[in-house]
């Protein structure tokens, strides 16, 4: 007695809905457990879904990030420059042919000013760049390519470019006038190697033979495989513009300012500034589509689990109609028989989250442990970021969605009305 | 009479009173379950409730009892008239003041005879824990029941689960016992042991009213009372 004596008094020390609920629950074993185990799973699943698919994101800006510029100017305007015959006569209806719209010589005027004052802000690295199309032709075959002249020391502290360098180094660009360096994808189709030369050609007609000095390799196939880089002098001298520059390449000590510190650039410089979120918006817009679908499909898993506790809880309150005649008739309020369900539901959902934590560890943890697809390093493994906020967000969608799965059942035990049940008893 | 004397009156008198009571069940055709019955039950001695099936002997209980509303007249509750109170006071005033007992025990299955008996006591709050389960405990040595606290009503036979029933209705000391066919699951012997139960908690002072078919023992009772078809046949007599 003295043992029992003991449970019951700790069973008793709950309130009287909590202790009724657990012990409906406690009476169903297998159906809660089934119950618990949906809504763990949605836990678990959209937290190490989730946690993935974010790692994966985070890889892939740091590569951009790492890899492009942080803000870059160009030489172009965000509004285009009104056409002369537009200014003249603004309300006209003219008809007239073969008009050759004004484009003024591209290119970044007062470069040398706008670097100079780049150059005396804190926190800001600039490089100029003048950037145009080519065609490396080596054994008679052409690639199409885009070109970059740059400044090699200025290109080391404003990009990651030096960093990513497999074979030779930046820095002999600047000692061979006639160096280029191009990506190692590119370089695989091209078949060539360091010391080798290859012939580029421009559109306008300029042409330079080049000796490979350096290959990079970003993880950015596009880069790797279409983008070379060559001294700026020789870029302007093959492009027919010298002491011209289109590109002003900028790295910020912090990334997270891109976008303030691009706004504050072009209402100064009158240029399009973009920060690297602009350049690479299409990404983004890529980046948050996934998202919504990610968190569409875990999200459902929990609705489903969600349904399971809607049904275990109306078939509790379709069983325990007597109880809750004879809890009514000593006179416990209806909205205290509807707590007894939310209180279930609750107790499910509770649990559930607690498991679904785990579940989403042990689940991070083996993902962790696959290889990631298509990375060249073999010991790279899969990057799953689960963060306490993802956690906090699975877990309170848990306990709303049983919550709200209580509540429909709740309200009905709630309306029964006891003398119906009692009569129907006798 | 005038209005001011009747309420000193009634608020002197003690027990459950029905005044000119109704009950209809809406319908296409109503169903008359009380028809205008008028009654007073006192404390002290056994009230029973007695007549037909269907007689409204039931529905006239719980309409004593605040679980249905009249269509019509008044219940008086200690002289208090209960027209008009919110369902919450009523749910309040059949925690405080109210036990029943029905013909099944309707115990919660998953809960031990103890708990099940602290089930009203734990609704009203009245006691600390410790409180609560001494008085349980007392109430069920009381009826005889001690020795089976731990146990959960499906390993009780029929009398010791209506003994339990009658322990829960005791449970915040109710001064009012409604009891609707108590002992018509039982044998014979354990019918006559909880109606004898009845009869000491009338005599301790408690208003207790007693619906039954069973002649036998509602011959026993002090005041008494026959309904057929809704209405009452018979004047209580006094003890």
């Amino acid at each position: 007695m003295t043992t029992l004596t003991g449970h019951r008094f700790g069973w008793s020390m709950l309130p009287l809905p909590v202790s009724i609920a657990i012990a409906h629950l406690r009476a169903r074993r297998r159906q809660s457990a089934v119950s618990i185990l949906g809504v763990a799973l949605g836990v678990g699943f959209f937290i190490a879904i989730s946690g993935m698919m974010h790692g994966f994101q985070h890889y892939f800006l740091v590569q951009i990030v790492e890899s492009t510029p942080h803000v870059l100017i160009t030489d172009e305007y965000r509004a285009p420059p009104a056409q002369p015959l537009e200014v003249l006569e603004p309300h006209a209806a003219l008809d007239l042919r073969r008009v050759v719209a004004r484009d003024p010589v591209r290119g970044i005027a007062n470069a040398q000013a706008i670097l100079d004052a780049l150059q005396s802000m804190p926190g800001l690295e600039a490089a100029p760049a003048l950037r145009g199309q080519g065609l490396l032709r080596r054994a008679g075959r052409d690639y199409g390519v885009t070109v970059l002249g740059i400044r090699p020391e200025r290109e080391a502290k404003a990009t990651q470019l030096a960093g990513e360098m497999v074979a030779g180094r930046l820095d002999a660009l600047d000692a061979a006038t006639d160096g280029v360096i191009l990506g190692t994808g590119l370089a695989a189709k091209m078949a060539i190697g360091m010391g080798d030369s290859v012939l580029l050609a421009s559109p306008t007609g300029g042409t330079a033979r080049l000796r490979v000095v350096g290959l990079f390799k970003t993880g950015i196939e596009q880069l790797d495989t279409g983008q070379i880089y060559v001294q700026l002098a020789k870029q302007q001298a093959v492009q027919g513009r010298p002491r011209v520059i289109n590109e002003i390449r900028v790295r910020l000590a912090d990334v997270a300012r891109s976008i303030p510190v691009a706004d504050a650039l072009e209402r100064r410089f009158g240029y399009k500034a973009a920060p690297w979120e602009e350049t690479n918006s299409r990404v983004l817009s890529v980046f948050q589509l996934q998202n919504v679908i990610i968190y569409m499909t875990t999200g459902a898993i929990l609705v489903v689990a969600g349904f399971g506790i809607f049904n275990i809880i109306s078939t509790v309150v379709l069983e325990k109609a007597r109880d809750i005649a004879i809890l009514r008739s000593v006179g416990m309020p209806p909205a205290t028989v509807t707590r007894i369900f939310i209180v279930e539901g609750l107790v499910v959902g509770l649990i559930g989250m607690l498991v679904g934590w785990v579940v989403a560890v042990g689940i991070a943890e083996a993902l962790r442990m696959i290889p990631a697809p298509g990375s060249t390093d073999p010991t790279q493994t899969l990057r799953v970021d689960t963060s306490p906020l993802s956690f906090a967000i699975a877990g309170g969608i848990a306990l709303a969605t049983s919550i709200l799965a209580a509540w429909l059942p709740a309200s009905r035990a709630a309306r029964i009305d006891p003398l119906t049940i009692i009569r129907g008893a006798v | 009479m005038p209005g001011a004397v009747m309420e000193g009156v009634v608020e002197m008198e003690r027990g459950l009173r029905a005044v000119d009571l109704v009950r209809l069940l809406p319908g296409p055709v109503p169903t008359v379950l009380v028809d205008g019955v008028s009654l007073t039950i006192r404390p002290g001695a056994l009230a029973a409730i007695t007549g037909p099936s269907g007689s409204g002997k039931s529905s006239l209980l719980y309409l004593l009892g605040l679980l249905d509303r009249p269509t019509s007249g008044e219940v008086l509750v200690d002289g208090a008239p209960t027209t008009g109170l919110d369902s919450a006071t009523c749910d309040r005033l059949r925690l405080e003041r109210f036990g029943f007992v029905f013909q099944f025990h309707f115990l919660l299955p998953e809960f031990s005879v103890l708990d099940n008996v602290l089930v009203p006591m734990r609704e009203l709050g009245a006691l600390s824990g410790a409180g609560m389960r001494n008085r349980a405990l007392e109430i069920l040595d009381s009826l005889g029941m001690a020795e089976q606290a731990d146990k959960l009503p499906a390993q009780l036979s029929g009398g010791q689960r209506q003994r339990t029933a009658v322990a829960r209705a005791l449970a915040n000391d109710p001064p009012f016992i409604l009891a609707d066919e108590p002992t018509g699951a039982l044998d014979t012997r354990n019918a006559a042991a909880v109606f004898e139960i009845l009869h000491g908690l009338a005599r301790a002072g408690r208003t207790v009213a007693v619906v039954t078919h069973d002649a036998g023992l509602a011959a026993t009772a002090p005041q008494r009372f026959h309904l057929v078809d809704g209405r009452l046949v018979t004047v209580p007599q006094p003890a």
